[in-house]
C-alpha cells in the first residue's frame, strides 16, 4: 500500500538499475516485457480493481458533459437538500444544485491536478536528479540540499505557503501540489543516476565522445526509468489528496468549479439536516484514493518485483 | 556516538537554513508593494521612502535576509498586517493547540496500531490479520478532513457522545479539554494507526524470524512471553522512526483536521492569514511549522540512535 502523504521517501531505487531497463533500448525485448509486465500486473487482485475503478474515474473526467444529468454549476435544478432520489442519485446541495452532476465534474479537478501535477514534479526534479547525479561536486550539493530544504515542508504546508504566493485558480493549484513532489523526484532520480553512471556502457560512450547532455538523456535516463516511473504512480494519490485539502482550505479552484474537497467543505454546515452533502462527495474521493494507491502498489510491483512487500 | 550527534547537528542546521532562504525568498515572490499596503490609500513620496528605509527594503536582498533572520533569531516575527499584534504571539498562541492536537493523535494511533500489528503479526495470514490490515489500508486512505466530518456526524448528530468541536487547553480544564479532543484526535490518530500498525506487523514478523528469537523458543519460552519480552521491544524501534518521519505529515493532518473541528490552530491562523493577505503571519506559521519538523526530525533521529545499540556504540 502507497504512502500518498509520506514524508519518508522509500528507496524505489534499489541498486542494480539495468536489469529494469534491458527492455528499453531492445524494441522487441521492451514488447516481450510489457506483455510479461502485464500479465504479472494482472495477477494482482488489488491492482487490477484499482486500474478499473480509475479507469471510471477518466471516464467520468472526459466524458463529463455526456455523462452528468445536470450541469453542475446550474442553481436551482432540484430544490436544496434533496435526499438521493432516482431524479438526484447523489441528492442536492444548498443551491439546489446536483451532486451527482458536480461529483462527475469533480473527477476532472482532481485528475487534471492529480496527473499533472505529478507529471510537472517529475519532469523537474527528473532534470534536477539527473544533473546533480551526473555532474556531482558543487552543483550536486548546491540542489540537494535545496532539495532537502523542501523536504522538510509538509507538502500541504509547502501548498498552502503556495497558494499565498501565488492567488488562487487551478492552474496555481497544479503548480503550488507539484512544488512538494519534487525533492523526491531529485532524490530518487540522483541515487539512481550515481549507481548507472559507474556502469562500464557510460564510460564507453564518454570515451567514444559522446557529449553530457546525450549521454544523460540517452544514455542514463532510460536507465533509471523504470523507478521514477513507479514514484510517479504512487505519488498521484498524494497530489489529489493535497488538492482536496487546499480546496477543503478554501485554497483550491474558485467556486463555482465543482472540487470534491470544497464539496465536502460545504457540505460541513449543513450535516445535522442534509449529511448526504458532504458524506457522498467524500466517498468518491476515498474510493479514487483507494484505486489510485492499490494501482500504484501494482505498477510498483510490476516494474520492480524486488519491491513487494 | 558524539560525532553522530554533531553531524545531524551540522544537517539539521544547514536544512534550517535552506528552509528560512526558501520561505524568504517566496514572501518576496508575492506580487504588490508591501510598503504600499502598509501606507494604505493616502501617502507622500517622503513617507513612502522613509518607511522603504525603515522596512529595510532600499538595500541589496542579502542584507534584507540577514536582517530578516537575525530578527527571527531574535524570537521577533514581525507584526500583524491586520490588527499589529505581535506574529509571534499569534503563532505560538496557535501551535499549541495543534501540537496538542498532534500529540493525542500520535497516543491515539499507537494505542490502536500497537495491538492490531500485533494481532496480525501473530496471526499472519488469518482473517486477524487481513482485517486488521484491511482497515489499516481503510483509514489511511480517507482524507482526514471527511474522515473528520463523519466521526462528528455519528458521534456528535447521531448519538451525541461527543462535542462536535472547539478547544480547551489541557492546563485550563482538563476533563473538558480530553472529551473535547477525543474526535480529533481519533481522526488523525486513525490515520498514523494504519501506518504504524503495518510497520509494527512487518517488523515484528521480522524480528520473530531472528535466531535469537528462535532461540529463545527452543528453550522453550511461551509465544506470548517470546512476542512480549523479546520481539516486541526491538519491533517498535522503527515506530520511532516513523513517529519522526511522518510528524510532518501529521503536522500536515492537524492544519485540516482542526479546520473541521473549529480548533484554532496554525491550520486556522494561516488560511484566514492568506484570506486577508496579512503576509507575515503567513511568513511566521509556516516557518514556526517547518521548523518544528526539522527539529522534531532530528530529535526522532538522536532517540533512535540511542535506542539502537548498533549506532549508539558505533
Amino acid at each position: 500500500m502507497a504512502e500518498p502523504l509520506s514524508a519518508d521517501d522509500r528507496p524505489l531505487t534499489a541498486g542494480d538499475p539495468g536489469a529494469g531497463a534491458a527492455g528499453a533500448e531492445v524494441p522487441a525485448a521492451a514488447r516481450g516485457g510489457l506483455r510479461r509486465g502485464w500479465r504479472r500486473f494482472r495477477r494482482n487482485p488489488g491492482a487490477v480493481f484499482g486500474l478499473a475503478v480509475f479507469l471510471v474515474i477518466v471516464a467520468m473526467a472526459v466524458l463529463a458533459p455526456v455523462l452528468a444529468p445536470y450541469d453542475p454549476i446550474a442553481q436551482g435544478v432540484g430544490k436544496p437538500f434533496e435526499r438521493p432520489s432516482t431524479a438526484h442519485w447523489a441528492g442536492t446541495d444548498s443551491f439546489g444544485r446536483d451532486i451527482m452532476s458536480r461529483i462527475i465534474y469533480g473527477a476532472r479537478v482532481a485528475l487534471v491536478v492529480g496527473i499533472v501535477a505529478v507529471l510537472l514534479a517529475m519532469i523537474i526534479g527528473v532534470t534536477l536528479g539527473l544533473i546533480s547525479g551526473y555532474y556531482g561536486g558543487i552543483v550536486d550539493t548546491v540542489i540537494m540540499r535545496i532539495m532537502d530544504g523542501l523536504f522538510a515542508f509538509p507538502i500541504i504546508i509547502l501548498a498552502i505557503a503556495m497558494m499565498a504566493v501565488m492567488g488562487f485558480g487551478v492552474r496555481n493549484v497544479i503548480v503550488a501540489v507539484a512544488v512538494g513532489f519534487i525533492a523526491p523526484f531529485a532524490r530518487v532520480t540522483r541515487g539512481d543516476v550515481l549507481a548507472v553512471k559507474e556502469e562500464p556502457y557510460i564510460e564507453a560512450a564518454r570515451l567514444a565522445g559522446v557529449g553530457s547532455l546525450a549521454i544523460i538523456f540517452r544514455h542514463v535516463l532510460p536507465n533509471v526509468l523504470a523507478p521514477i516511473i513507479v514514484q510517479g504512480a504512487l505519488r498521484v494519490s498524494g497530489a489529489i489528496i493535497t488538492e482536496s485539502g487546499l480546496s477543503f482550505l478554501g485554497l483550491g479552484p474558485p467556486p463555482p468549479t465543482p472540487a470534491w474537497g470544497r464539496m465536502i467543505a460545504e457540505g460541513q454546515s449543513f450535516i445535522v439536516m442534509a449529511p448526504h452533502v458532504s458524506t457522498i462527495p467524500g466517498i468518491a474521493l476515498m474510493l479514487a484514493i483507494v484505486a489510485l494507491n492499490l494501482l500504484g502498489d501494482g505498477v510498483r510491483d510490476t516494474l520492480d518485483p524486488r519491491m513487494r512487500r | 556516538m558524539v560525532r553522530f550527534i554533531l553531524s545531524r547537528v551540522g544537517q539539521t542546521l544547514a536544512v534550517l537554513f535552506t528552509v528560512s532562504v526558501i520561505i524568504f525568498a517566496l514572501m518576496r515572490m508575492i506580487p504588490g508593494d508591501p510598503v504600499l499596503m502598509r501606507l494604505g490609500d493616502d501617502f507622500t513620496q517622503e513617507a513612502y521612502t522613509r518607511l522603504r528605509h525603515e522596512l529595510g527594503f532600499d538595500r541589496s536582498i542579502v542584507t534584507q535576509y540577514l536582517i530578516w533572520i537575525r530578527s527571527v533569531l531574535a524570537g521577533d516575527l514581525g507584526d500583524s498586517f491586520l490588527n499589529q499584534e505581535r506574529v509571534s504571539t499569534l503563532v505560538l498562541d496557535a501551535f499549541v493547540p495543534t501540537l496538542t492536537l498532534v500529540v493525542a493523535s500520535v497516543i491515539v494511533g499507537i494505542l490502536i496500531a500497537v495491538p492490531s500489528g500485533i494481532v496480525a503479526a501473530i496471526r499472519k495470514d488469518s482473517a486477524w490479520d487481513y482485517g486488521s490490515m484491511g482497515f489499516a489500508i481503510f483509514v489511511y486512505s480517507m482524507p482526514a478532513f471527511w474522515k473528520g466530518i463523519i466521526l462528528i456526524w455519528i458521534f456528535s448528530v447521531y448519538l451525541g457522545w461527543f462535542p462536535a468541536m472547539g478547544y480547551v487547553a489541557p492546563w485550563a480544564d482538563l476533563s473538558q479539554s480530553l472529551w473535547r479532543l477525543v474526535l480529533p484526535a481519533v481522526t488523525l490518530g486513525t490515520f498514523f494507526s494504519g501506518l504504524v500498525a503495518r510497520i509494527i506487523r512487518s517488523s515484528l514478523l521480522e524480528v520473530l524470524d531472528q535466531d535469537y528469537v528462535k532461540a529463545a523458543r527452543a528453550r522453550g519460552v511461551r509465544r506470548a512471553a517470546l512476542v512480549y519480552k523479546h520481539a516486541l521491544a526491538n519491533a517498535l524501534i522503527p515506530v520511532v522512526t516513523v513517529i519522526g518521519l511522518q510528524f510532518g505529515t501529521l503536522l500536515g493532518g492537524a492544519v485540516l483536521t482542526e479546520t473541521v473541528f473549529a480548533i484554532p490552530g496554525m491550520g486556522r491562523l494561516s488560511v484566514s492569514a492568506i484570506l486577508n493577505r496579512d503576509y507575515s503571519v503567513v511568513q511566521g506559521t509556516i516557518l514556526v511549522g517547518v521548523f518544528a519538523v526539522v527539529v522534531v526530525n532530528l530529535l526522532v533521529d538522536l532517540l533512535y540512535a540511542f535506542l539502537n545499540p548498533r549506532i549508539r556504540v558505533a
